[in-house]
């Protein structure tokens, strides 16, 4: 590791202000450590956020759910009114991580971990999000968790979060606040950006600013929702694939709204619209799920090491629709 | 915790319900601190990176990894190790349970695991092998011992219970 300093800071405007100076944030630390040990990050300063009053879930009188940033993801998971209201977005939370990294880790930094690509955490190696112009060593190399879905020339790196993909199917928003004191809203579906030639910006968020939390409005109450995840082995593992679906069914049993998501296959948490279109109106069944969930991989590109992932995420998808319909 | 950003300064950490002032670099996990500075060696590093579960401690009654925390995030806080769940010569419920169902071999992953079932147990979270398997999943094993870590943590839990 390479040497810092390291402070804590009382409020969001100190944050913000060590932030211009050129510190950067640890909140639970779990990717911050993970990055610092790797020689990844190489932060002159740290600035400890964890006392800023920014912890715990709270609902607003129209029925939207508030979580803090440093809320830690395990709490979050173990709230009763999330579960009861938003099951895609505690189901994904239970299969996030271990234990001890959910007792640690905050939403606010889950949004920010950086990809799991080899090359990325392996200084020896070429990376474009490392290092920009160096290449990109994923490309003709070890890419088997890498993206089929949003990637370019310069970039195919998952971005490895099952959180941001769950809050996508509820409409979810984050809220930011900048140094100078502005705040602003942003959806979690525009929150994170694609490689494009700068692969090295992954978010919308600029120096100074600072997550306040997230806000799933009252709006997406009431649909049948749910998270499914594939991975390497039952627990403990980052997606191979993952699905978000949130669906709204009329008394006959027809579609009336659907939002999907997908994550572990994408340089961004994916939205799937075309998916959603192909749902909407239908009177559900298994049928309908399996057609609908062909889409999923429009557009994909795959590699030498990761073609597995579009039939993957076409499954996975169908399965998560068929769960979320209650059809099995 | 230094008031304005340094390099190195003094903490305070609580550990087994003792205080320990030590002077330390910014950089000093807290796996590193309880090792080389407390000289508590109970607390095991494998990877250092939060994936195999050898450096389990309790953080105010939670289960951590304490490879992925700074020592100085720790100040203020209750930590417990290995070494303080022992009352005298008397073995936790947990220590006794993984002797008695020979739930280790090499015992490196050991700390970790007793302190992950502790944790679990504590949390209303070991109700039945699956859930344990689940539950104890970031706590990995070299030596396979996996069959009898499950049966200790449920008779545990059951005598506890
Ligand atoms: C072994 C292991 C397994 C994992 N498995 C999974 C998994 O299956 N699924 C999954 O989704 N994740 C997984 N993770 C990742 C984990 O969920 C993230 O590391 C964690 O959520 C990051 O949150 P943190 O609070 O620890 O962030 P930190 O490490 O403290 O910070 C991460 C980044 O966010 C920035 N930041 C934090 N808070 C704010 C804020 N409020 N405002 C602005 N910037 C901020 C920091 O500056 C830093 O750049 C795993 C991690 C480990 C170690
Ligand atoms: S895919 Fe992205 S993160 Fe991975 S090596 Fe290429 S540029 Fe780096
Ligand atoms: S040493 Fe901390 S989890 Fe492996
Ligand atoms: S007993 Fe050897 S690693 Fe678990």
């Amino acid at each position: 590791m390479q040497p810092f300093t390291y402070a804590p800071v009382a409020d969001a405007a100190g944050a913000a202000a060590r932030a211009l100076q050129g510190a950067s944030f640890i909140a639970g630390g779990t990717d911050m450590l993970q990055l610092l040990q790797e020689g990844v990050a190489q932060p002159a300063e740290l600035a400890d956020i964890n006392r800023l009053p920014l912890q715990g879930i709270t609902e607003d009188a129209d029925g939207a759910i508030r979580i803090g940033a440093l809320t830690r993801l395990q709490d979050a998971a173990d709230d009763a009114r999330l579960r009861e209201a938003f099951p895609v977005v505690t189901e994904a939370l239970d299969l996030t991580a271990s234990p001890m990294v959910r007792h640690m880790a905050t939403v606010g930094g889950n949004l920010l971990q950086r990809t799991r690509c080899l090359y990325f955490r392996d200084v020896s190696t070429p990376c474009n999000k490392r290092l920009p112009g160096s290449g990109c060593s994923a490309l003709d190399g070890e890419n088997r968790h890498n993206a089929i879905l949003g990637g370019s020339e310069h970039c195919i790196a998952v971005q490895p979060s099952d959180l941001p993909v769950a809050l996508i199917s509820v409409d979810a928003e984050v809220q930011i606040q900048h140094a100078d004191g502005a705040e602003r809203w942003v959806p979690v579906e525009d929150f994170h950006r694609l490689p494009g030639d700068t692969p090295q910006i992954e978010t919308v968020l600029r120096q100074g600013d600072v997550i306040l939390g997230l806000r799933i409005p009252a709006h997406a109450r009431g649909r049948r929702s749910h998270y499914v995840k594939v991975r390497d082995r039952a627990s403990f593992s980052w997606a191979l694939a993952s699905a978000a679906v949130a669906l709204r069914l009329d008394e006959g049993g027809r579609v009336t709204e659907a939002r999907i998501a997908v994550g572990g296959v994408a340089t961004k948490p994916w939205r799937l619209p075309r998916v959603e279109q192909e749902l909407l109106g239908v009177r559900l069944d298994r049928d309908r799920a399996r057609l609908a969930a062909v889409w999923a991989a429009e557009g994909a590109v795959t590699r030498s090491g990761n073609a597995f992932k579009q039939p993957l995420l076409q499954r996975t998808v169908e399965r998560a629709i068929i769960e979320a319909g209650e059809l099995a | 915790m230094p008031p304005e950003p340094a390099q190195s300064f003094a903490v305070t950490l609580r550990v087994n319900g003792q205080s320990f002032e030590t002077e330390i670099d910014a950089r000093t996990t807290l796996l590193d601190a309880l090792r080389d500075r407390l000289h508590l060696t109970g607390t095991k590093k494998g990877c250092a990176l939060g994936q195999c579960g050898a450096c389990t401690v309790l953080l105010d009654g939670k289960r951590v990894v304490s490879c992925l925390m700074l020592a100085a995030m720790a100040e203020g806080r209750e930590v417990t190790t290995i070494e303080g769940l022992a009352r005298g010569d008397e073995l936790h419920p947990v220590q006794a349970a993984f002797v008695e169902h020979d739930a280790f071999q090499c015992g490196y992953c050991t700390p970790g695991q007793i302190m992950s079932a502790v944790g679990a147990i504590r949390e209303g979270r070991a109700g039945s092998d699956d859930e344990i398997r689940e539950q104890l999943s970031g706590n990995l094993c070299r030596c396979g011992a996996y069959a009898n870590i499950v049966a200790a943590v449920r008779d545990a839990a059951t005598r506890e219970a």
